[in-house]
Parts: C-alpha cells; sequence; structure tokens
C-alpha cells in the first residue's frame, strides 16, 4: 500500500474511532439520565408534621419520600441529645426509620427507650444512635424546616443545616 | 458457492442456501462426545429444556401481568390464578422452573469442579458457565421483584441497599438503581424490562456462548482422559463402534440426554402440581407495604449460602466480602494449580477440598434461613462463611504440591 493510502486510511479510521467515541459518550449519559428519578418522583418529596399533638414515649410514624419516618417525643427521664429537634420545651427524636444496616424498619420498645431490627439484630437508643450489632451509624435524621410546631421534611432549614455541619447525620 | 442447481427436494434448496448439512454434522451428527461419561453430563440439556419451560410460561405470564405498584399483586394473585383459563399451570410451571433451574445449575457446576472441567483448555466453558449463572441470578433476583408482595419489596430494599456501602452513598447511587426514594414504580418497571427483555437475551447469547466454548476442546470425560478426537472420529465412522473411544452427539449421545430429561421432567412435573408450593414463599402472598418489614427477611434457598456470607459481618465488610463469594468460582481455572485433569477421588487433598467447599454450601444455605437472633447459629455462620473465604487461598496451596498422576493404560 502507498503511503499515502495508508496516511488517508488512518485519518478515516480516527476520524470513525472519534464519531463513535462522542456519539457513545453521549447514549451513555442519555441512558443514565432515563434511570434517573422522574421530575414528579422528586417534587413529591415534601411532607409537613404537625407536632403539637404528639404524646410523649409514643412512637408516630408518619411517611415521606415513601420511607416510614419515626417521630418520637422524649419524655423528662431521656437523656437529651444534640440530635434531639427542640420546639420550645419540648425534644423530639425524628429519624428515617430504616435500619443502617440494610434498610429494615426497627420496631420501638416502650419500656427500654430503645429501637431494634429484628432482621439482623441491631439496635438503635432513643436518639437513634447504634448501641448493638451490625448498623454502622446511627438512624438517619431526614432534612427539615421547623414552622411553628410544624415540620417540613424534604427542606433543609437552619437547625438541619447545623446538624449536618457538624456531622451528625449524613 | 454462488452456483445454484434446480433443487429435487427441500432439503437440497435449504443446503444450497443455508449449508444445513455441513451445520448438522459439525453440530450434532459429527460432533464427537466421549463415551466415557455419566449422567451427570446430561444436565446441560436438562438445563437448556428447563430455561425454555421458563421462557415459554413466561409469555404466557406476561400476556395478563401488570407492572404498576398499585396493580401487579392481584395481576398475579387474582387475574392469572383465577380468571385466566390455565393461569396457575403457567404461574406454577414458572415459579417451581425457577426454583429448580438452580438446583439443576449447582449439579452442573459441582459436576465440572469434581471432574476438573474447568481445567487447561476448559477455562472459556467454566468462565461463560459462571457468567452465565450471574445472569440467571439477576434474572431470579428481577423476575422476584413482579408479584410485588411483601417479600419482594423488602428483598429489593435489603439488595439495593448493598449499593449504599462504603462511600457509593454519596454518588445517590442507591436512588439511581430505583428511581425513587424506596423501591416504586420506576423501580418495578425497570426491572420489569430486565426480566422480560434484557437479561433473557442476555441469557440466550451466553447460551450460545457456551455452547460454543464447548465445540473445540470437547467435553471432559469421567476419567479425564485426553482423547484424540479426530482419531476415534474416524475409527467410529469406518464402522469399528466398538473400538471408538466417542460417539456422535446425535443421535447416540442425544438419546442418553433425553431419557434423562424425560426421569427429570417426571420430578418437574410431580413439583409443578403438587409441591408447587415450596417455591413460592408464604410472605410474598401479603401486598408490599413499604412501612411494615416481615419479621424475618430472606431470600430463595438458592441465594442462601451468599446470604449468610454477607450477614455476619458489617455493612462494608459484608458487601466486600457479598462481592468476594459472588466472584470467587470465577477464578477456579487459575487458582486450581495442579497438572491433573482427573476426578476429584483420584486427586488425594482435592477430594476433600471438594467435599469440605460441598458441605460449606450447604450449611451456610441451612444456616441462612435461620433467624440471626440465635448465637449459637450465629457463631457456626461466621464460621462457615471464614470457611468459605479461606478455601481459595488453600486450594492454590494444596494444587500447587499436587504430584502428576502417572495416567494407567
Amino acid at each position: 500500500m502507498k503511503e499515502k493510502e495508508k496516511g488517508r486510511r488512518d485519518f478515516m479510521g480516527m476520524a470513525l474511532g472519534a464519531c463513535a467515541a462522542v456519539g457513545g459518550v453521549g447514549a451513555l449519559y442519555a441512558a443514565k439520565r432515563t434511570w434517573d428519578p422522574l421530575p414528579s418522583v422528586k417534587a413529591a418529596g415534601f411532607t409537613t408534621i404537625d407536632l403539637s399533638a404528639a404524646q410523649e414515649n409514643v412512637l408516630n410514624v408518619e411517611k415521606w419520600r415513601g420511607k416510614p419516618i419515626f417521630v418520637l417525643k422524649k419524655s423528662a427521664d431521656m437523656k437529651a441529645d444534640e440530635r434531639d429537634i427542640v420546639i420550645g420545651s419540648d425534644r423530639f427524636h425524628v429519624s428515617i426509620g430504616l435500619c443502617t444496616h440494610l434498610g429494615c424498619i426497627p420496631a420501638y420498645e416502650k419500656e427500654q427507650h430503645k429501637f431494634k431490627c429484628a432482621c439482623h439484630g441491631g439496635e438503635f437508643d432513643a436518639s437513634g444512635h447504634q448501641i448493638f450489632g451490625p448498623p454502622p451509624s446511627p438512624l438517619e435524621i431526614p432534612p427539615f424546616k421547623i414552622d411553628g410546631t410544624k415540620l417540613v421534611l424534604g427542606e433543609t432549614g437552619p437547625e438541619y443545616q447545623k446538624m449536618l455541619d457538624a456531622g451528625l447525620t449524613v | 458457492m454462488a452456483h445454484f442447481e434446480k433443487a429435487k427436494n427441500l432439503n437440497e434448496w435449504l443446503d444450497q442456501r443455508l449449508a444445513v448439512n455441513t451445520l448438522k454434522r459439525v453440530l450434532n451428527t459429527e460432533y464427537w462426545i466421549p463415551k466415557d461419561i455419566n449422567f451427570l453430563w446430561a444436565m446441560g440439556m436438562v438445563l437448556a429444556a428447563t430455561f425454555g419451560m421458563l421462557v415459554l410460561s413466561g409469555i404466557f405470564l406476561l400476556m395478563y401481568y401488570k407492572p404498576d405498584t398499585n396493580l401487579a399483586f392481584d395481576s398475579v394473585n387474582y387475574t392469572i390464578m383465577s380468571e385466566v383459563g390455565y393461569g396457575w399451570l403457567w404461574r406454577h410451571i414458572h415459579g417451581v422452573g425457577a426454583s429448580i433451574v438452580f438446583l439443576i445449575i449447582y449439579i452442573h457446576m459441582f459436576t465440572g469442579i469434581y471432574y476438573g472441567s474447568y481445567k487447561r483448555g476448559r477455562e472459556l466453558i467454566w468462565l461463560s458457565g459462571m457468567a452465565l449463572f450471574v445472569a440467571f441470578s439477576a434474572e431470579a433476583f428481577s423476575g422476584y421483584m413482579l408479584p410485588w408482595g411483601q417479600m419482594s419489596y423488602w428483598a429489593g430494599m435489603v439488595i439495593t441497599n448493598l449499593f449504599s456501602g462504603g462511600s457509593l452513598e454519596a454518588y445517590g447511587l442507591v436512588e439511581w438503581i430505583r428511581g425513587d426514594y424506596v423501591p416504586g414504580d420506576a423501580f418495578l418497571t425497570r426491572f420489569f424490562m430486565l426480566h422480560v427483555l434484557l437479561l433473557p437475551l442476555v441469557i440466550i447469547g451466553l447460551i450460545v456462548l457456551h455452547f460454543g466454548t464447548l465445540r473445540i476442546p470437547h467435553v471432559n470425560n469421567q476419567e479425564g482422559a485426553e482423547i484424540d478426537f479426530k482419531e476415534a472420529a474416524d475409527l467410529w465412522k469406518s464402522g469399528k463402534k466398538k473400538e471408538s473411544k466417542v460417539i456422535p452427539f446425535s443421535p447416540v449421545f442425544l438419546s442418553k440426554d433425553v431419557f434423562v430429561m424425560g426421569v427429570y421432567f417426571i420430578l418437574f412435573f410431580y413439583l409443578v402440581f403438587y409441591n408447587f408450593n415450596f417455591a413460592m414463599d408464604p410472605v410474598n402472598f401479603d401486598p408490599a407495604d413499604g412501612l411494615k418489614t416481615p419479621a424475618h427477611i430472606y431470600p430463595e434457598w438458592y441465594f442462601l449460602w451468599s446470604y449468610e456470607i454477607l450477614r455476619p459481618f458489617g455493612k462494608d465488610a459484608g458487601l466486600i466480602a457479598f462481592g468476594i463469594a459472588q466472584a470467587a468460582l470465577f477464578f477456579l481455572p487459575f487458582i486450581d494449580r495442579s497438572p491433573n485433569v482427573a476426578p476429584a477421588h483420584k486427586r488425594g487433598l482435592f477430594q476433600v477440598w471438594f467435599w469440605v467447599l460441598l458441605i460449606d454450601m450447604i450449611a451456610l444455605t441451612a444456616l441462612g434461613k435461620l433467624p440471626p437472633t440465635d448465637a449459637t447459629f450465629a457463631l457456626l455462620g461466621k464460621i462457615s462463611a471464614w470457611t468459605f473465604l479461606a478455601l481459595g487461598p488453600i486450594l492454590v496451596i494444596i494444587t500447587m504440591f499436587e504430584k502428576k498422576i502417572e495416567k494407567g493404560a
């Protein structure tokens, strides 16, 4: 083959490769975006919870983004924690009710003030700290904003931002 | 080619255009199989036949199944089971087939390990087979999601949560896989797509590859003997069938395959008609509820061993151990350093290793089904998991010192 012809073929090969690479990256990006959560799913991600009717040491389970949310009004004998949400004189433990090990829902044991996950035996105290078993981290606190006695989940308020900065939740 | 004569019959017409006679020779009548193999070698065809049953029954289920979180549960448990004529039959064939196919896959795998059929020259057979195992696992898992019962939902939750291990959480990988914050509609529809289209295509492609990898190195035999296939085939073709060490795949070996398949299908349809419940988890007859966890989450029996390897460790270590367990068997041809292609009972320590592996996997399977609350069983599970992880390095060591077996006449 003549040198000139070889050069031409190399050029054609490289041009084809470049076009294919651009198209391939584009297609991959489109495929990735197709699997992203839909805007309607994301928009439905806000829930308002009224805390004024909560009773002490009674676990309320609300729903936010399809996940269970634990709302526990702490009684006076329960230890205060920097993860508590304070409204007036009341302290609340609010967390995503999914075990941080593999996502099962722990049950609340009223007398012992702790959450126990039946799946793999993980336990959390009333402030959501892991105290036994395989869970690697405390129960997560959902992004929240305090609005009077109401809690808006899905929105980041200053109190939540402070917890986030302090590394109390992820 | 490109010279065509008027064909005398359909076969000749097709032969001129498709070379059907050549294909038949290469794939059937002159595809040589050693005489010295037992019924365990029929498992490949048993698997192919079971896969066929799964595809067929799946097509019928597909006509009434609705991939929507509000409709899926009833479309399976009411429409297909009670309204569609013989819908129950397709569902029971599909459910039993999905479970029993793994039993046969495990027998097929352990046959290959026992007789050293993964060793030099046959590595690709083993690797493509392991790829098929992974594809079948994904197919089974995605199918398990579709009835949208409690176990479907929570199995989906637990398994996708594996992808939040380590720093993966920061990339939002779990939400991306689910298309939602929890398993929801997007999750169900994409697993539906995987189960009925993408993964079956992958499986069919891998089956073709798996068959292809077998054609050139030929199938192993009970003694691991090296056979000169050309010489043996010439003997057969010249009429010396007794002296030849091989038989043609079709019709001679196929008749044995068909006999084994006949026995197998008696068992299969006994299960389909009289004992389908073993493949139907009772918890999955409760509709999915994102606010209620079943008391005890466990996978189907064929995943229990790898689930039990995941369980005793913390989240990240568990993810790593689980990954190793899934991938470990891929490396078998490369960590077995022995020069021998021979059945395990002729290979000394390897035989011990083989039975320890088999018993350990059965122990993991049994322990994986138990709730995690009993301390003794949890400890046994931990020991079994560590045993499995240790068996890889042990194999390297024992096979490194394995002496070459002098083959008798």
